[in-house]
């Protein structure tokens, strides 16, 4: 056994011990793997060796070593069902690794939702591979063709003669593959065998129950945030009061002596105080006097004026324009014109808990310990932030709260290492609320203008969209350039991120178009609280907010139904595309209608009467290779303008699902989370600093809010739905984009007034009523 | 200062300033990490315990302030068995990331404890400062009704649950 295997397995059966120690016992569940870190390299676990992904163990059971991280929708349970299937070993027989940087291959934590429609494919063909052999061995052992065997449940048997079998656990347990695999990449990694075909797999498509759910429910999950180490002391981080500030001087007598204080760190802007007990370090960081130089100029116009800057300020990048046909041509010989803006402002993660991490320094190594859902990346970062071989950096993967994008877990991690660097003991960071809400990652502001072009038939011609994102020096995941400490600390990476402002992905058919999109800055481009990062479909939601709320202004003017309006525009389409995008947003939308009893006619309705309006408004939208259609039904309240989304539909076509019952939890959990930005979500600021720092000042939705009835319809709209090599596409982040404009529709079809500004929070659309007189 | 704190059935004695809130104590120096912290201001439910039957949150609580007994997420299940709440909520696969939901089940332990039958108003006006940001709520109550059918099958002994 190789030094890298057994150090490997070692900490994988420490990983597993935690999750069998009491919650309340009074030993430390974590020691384990934090005393693992004895001196010595974390190496890279191969992806082209076969051990390196699959342990097999003599109880005939198997443990499957994955890149990935789980950011709470249940991937885990859907990669065992995968690896199961193809390895033939019954589920429940199997255990699931991820996400800790010297235990798994790196396969990138997790983003794009692609952990099912990239990463799934490398682990079906290991696994088929493993099976592939295991019977091989057998074969050798009973001296027969492979032909003449059958496997089932991890028991290879001779078919004629069933009293000759063998286990999994027999042939290899504890032991290893030494199988080599190719791959110019983790992503192609494979062997010779072939994966099954679709009708062969047992436990794909079955709605098991998430393996990790009992744990969160009973109390025994161990998160980040429960890792304990001897030594270990509590950081509180000390923000500049103001964007853009400059630390002026530190009186570290202020806190001096605090019961338990260790030390004040700072370096440039960046400023943490550390102290023995947690409590403490609040203490301090609250207590501590620093002074700090507002910057010259104001870093940002407030959120009330943000709109107006973006439209004046000049453009710092612009991507290529799409052009398709003579768009001045088709809108001059239009009968009707329609034109609209639309803003979105900046959204934030706010995860439901902030940024945390521990670090652990001891023997010139650095461990940390993360929720963070690129732990690959931090470690690589940190290291390189650290200026320390990456050698001798590991990031622990451990779960935290939910994880959309480039959260400031990325922030966190690095400032725990950092800090532990300079106090020489393990250190724990811990942003609050109001870090979390006021200085975590945004999703960019938004403001389109769109034009659309109508024959005499009602046909759309023309289009013209032009979306302007606030995106400049986008924030990667894990730069050591880019982190909120770097940047704090005066690092400037040489050539900041353009940013991206987008165009949409639906399959219209219009002959005549013109996609422009670009990117605008704030005054205020580094050390912001404004800073932009992925967020959940990084720009979806905001693109088709614009661009399907649009399709239905055109369809009003057409007189015409929203949904048939739609469908004449994509059955329109004669081109092929890949993967039958357009015979699936077909298939969609009408699943759509059907579910929620879609009766055609125009949009608004004929107004009620009564105080409560009723209205119904659809959206669709393609991220990748699947296809979400959703419907929303609202009440709105005429005298205070609240809007109550009473019902959802979604119609939802990612290819084989694997897991419905997961997939139909993260379609829920995905609309809702839409539907917080649609009615809520808005980050605030004035000209000095972010306004919104907790669940008050930055609202999020809440039990009041949740519609009375949700409809999930999974389609399979694949114009051959049975074919054996269906692929699985990537469910998540598909759900978050259609949403917000479908509310926005219903709104319209309710009250026949449009909203063109998210959020809508009562007062807007109150204000919007009463301008139209509703 | 010394507090003594009783937790899930047993006795802590902790020297720690009057003022700490019960959370960290709870969390550092007991080793009940059911609760958690969300927010340090009371405004999103992730840290509640439960004490005299009331859900209180105590990352606002001092802990010199305890008097009664304090059931954790840790102690809901007794002798071994999970309390209805969380029977519903593994059955309706409630959490999406897990880590409000210490939040949700206390919560809707107390809410049922005073509403044995809660129509859907009560759930939505109890539950609406229990914070998830998977947004799992609309499983959380359908969990809840769940719960409510669970607890009247098991009868007035069940209904009790867990040591609050």
């Amino acid at each position: 056994m190789s030094p890298k295997l057994s150090r490997r397995m070692f900490l994988a059966e420490s990983g597993m011990l935690v999750v069998s120690v009491g919650a309340l016992s009074a030993s430390n569940p974590f020691a384990a793997v934090a005393n693992a870190q004895t001196p010595g390299q974390y190496p890279d676990p191969d992806f082209r060796e076969l051990d390196s992904w699959i342990v097999i163990h003599q109880d005939n059971t198997a443990t499957f070593h994955v890149g990935k991280t789980d950011c709470g929708q249940g991937t885990g349970t859907a990669f065992r069902q995968m690896m199961s299937d193809e390895l033939d070993i019954a589920y429940d027989k199997t255990t699931c690794i991820m996400g800790s940087t010297d235990n798994t291959v790196d396969q990138g934590g997790s983003g794009g939702s692609d952990a099912i429609q990239t990463d799934g494919w490398p682990m079906r063909r290991v696994a088929a591979e493993a099976r592939r052999v295991l019977l091989e061995m057998a074969a050798a052992q009973f001296a027969v063709p492979v032909s003449a065997l059958a496997v089932r449940d991890a028991v290879i048997t001779v078919k004629a003669d069933s009293s000759k079998r063998v286990t999994y656990g027999e042939l290899i347990g504890g032991k290893r593959f030494h199988v080599a695999l190719t791959g110019r990449n983790v992503d192609a990694t494979t062997g010779v065998a072939s994966v099954k075909a679709v009708q062969d797999l047992r436990f794909v498509g079955q709605p098991l129950p998430r393996y990790d759910i009992p744990a969160k429910v009973d109390g025994s999950q161990k998160w980040a945030v429960d890792v304990k180490l001897p030594g270990m002391v509590h950081a509180r981080n000390v923000k500049p009061p103001q964007a853009g500030a400059t630390l002026v001087s530190i009186d570290e007598s202020s806190v001096r002596s605090l019961p338990g204080f260790v030390k004040v760190v700072s370096k440039g802007n960046y400023v943490a105080v550390v102290c023995e007990r947690e409590e403490q370090a609040v203490a301090a960081a609250r207590r501590l006097k620093v002074d700090w130089q507002k910057p010259a100029t104001a870093p940002f116009p407030a959120s009330d004026d943000l709109f107006t800057f973006m439209r004046a300020a000049t453009p710092t990048s612009a991507q290529a324009p799409v052009v398709q046909g003579n768009l001045d041509a088709a809108l001059a010989g239009a009968v009707k014109v329609v034109e609209a803006e639309y803003d979105v402002p900046f959204q934030g993660h706010t995860a439901f808990a902030p940024a945390h991490a521990l670090a652990d320094p001891s023997n010139g190594q650095m461990t940390i310990y993360s929720n963070d859902m690129k732990s690959y990346g931090m470690r690589n970062g940190v290291a390189e932030f650290l200026g320390m071989p990456r050698e001798q950096v590991r990031v622990v993967w451990t779960e935290g709260p939910q994880g959309y994008g480039r959260t400031a877990a990325d922030d966190a991690g690095f400032e725990a290492a950092y800090l532990a660097k300079e106090i020489g003991r393990p250190v724990r960071v811990q942003w609050m609320r109001n870090e979390e809400t006021g200085w975590d990652t945004k999703g960019p502001a938004f403001a389109f203008k769109l034009r659309g072009g109508l024959d005499a038939k009602g046909n759309l011609v023309a289009l013209d969209y032009s979306a302007r994102a606030a995106d400049y020096n986008h924030v990667g995941y894990n730069e050591a350039d880019t982190v909120l400490i770097a940047q704090l600390m005066g690092v400037r990476k040489a050539r900041p991120a353009a940013g991206s402002a987008g165009t949409p992905t639906e399959l219209y058919e219009i002959p005549n178009r013109r996609l422009t999109s670009d990117v605008v800055s704030l005054p205020l481009a580094f050390e912001t609280p404004l800073r932009t990062g992925n967020l959940r479909d990084p720009n979806g939601p905001q693109i088709a907010f614009a661009s399907e709320s649009f399709i239905d202004e055109l369809a009003a003017a057409a007189n015409a139904d929203p949904v048939e309006f739609r469908l004449r525009l994509l059955t329109a389409g004669t081109t092929e595309d890949s993967g039958f995008k357009r015979a699936r947003s077909i298939a969609v939308i009408k699943a759509a209608a059907e579910a929620y009893g879609w009766s055609p006619r125009t949009s608004p309705k004929p107004r009620d009467t009564g105080t409560i309006l009723t209205g119904r408004g659809m959206a669709y939208a393609i991220r990748s290779q699947t296809v979400v259609a959703e419907i929303a039904e609202v009440e709105v309240n005429r005298q205070t303008g609240h809007v109550w989304v009473k019902r959802l539909v979604c119609a939802h076509d990612c290819g084989l699902v694997i897991n419905p019952l997961g997939t139909r939890r993260s379609i829920e959990g995905g609309m809702l989370h839409s539907l917080s930005r649609a009615l809520h979500e808005e980050v605030t600021f004035d000209t000095e600093k972010t306004t919104g720092v907790d669940w008050i000042t930055h609202p999020s939705l809440r039990h009041a809010d949740v519609p009375a009835r949700i409809d999930v319809v999974l389609v399979n709209g694949d114009p051959k739905p049975d074919r054996p090599d269906l692929p699985h596409y990537g469910a998540g982040e598909t759900i978050c984009k259609p949403l917000i404009a479908a509310v926005a529709n219903a709104i319209y079809d309710a009250t026949g007034v449009r909203l063109r500004r998210v959020p809508f929070r009562d007062a807007r659309v109150l204000a919007a009523l009463k301008a139209a007189r509703v | 200062m010394s507090v003594t704190l009783k937790v899930n059935g047993g006795t802590h004695t902790v020297d720690v300033d009057a003022s700490t809130p019960l959370l960290y104590v709870l969390r550092n120096d007991i080793g009940a990490v059911g609760p958690h912290f969300g927010c340090g201001l009371g405004q999103c439910g992730a840290c509640t315990v439960i004490i005299n039957g009331a859900a209180v949150r105590s990352c606002v609580t001092p802990c010199s302030a305890v008097k009664g007994e304090i059931t954790t997420l840790e102690g809901l299940a007794k002798n071994g068995a999970l309390h209805p709440v969380q029977k519903a909520w593994i059955e309706e696969q409630v959490p999406q990331c897990g880590f409000c939901q210490n939040g949700q089940i206390l919560n809707a332990k107390v809410l049922l404890d005073r509403h044995p039958n809660p129509t859907d108003a009560e759930i939505r006006e109890g539950m609406n400062s229990t914070l998830c940001r998977c947004m799992t709520y609309f499983r959380v109550q359908t969990a809840i009704k769940r719960a409510a059918v669970l607890l009247r099958a098991a009868g007035p002994e069940s209904e009790k649950g867990g040591a609050a």
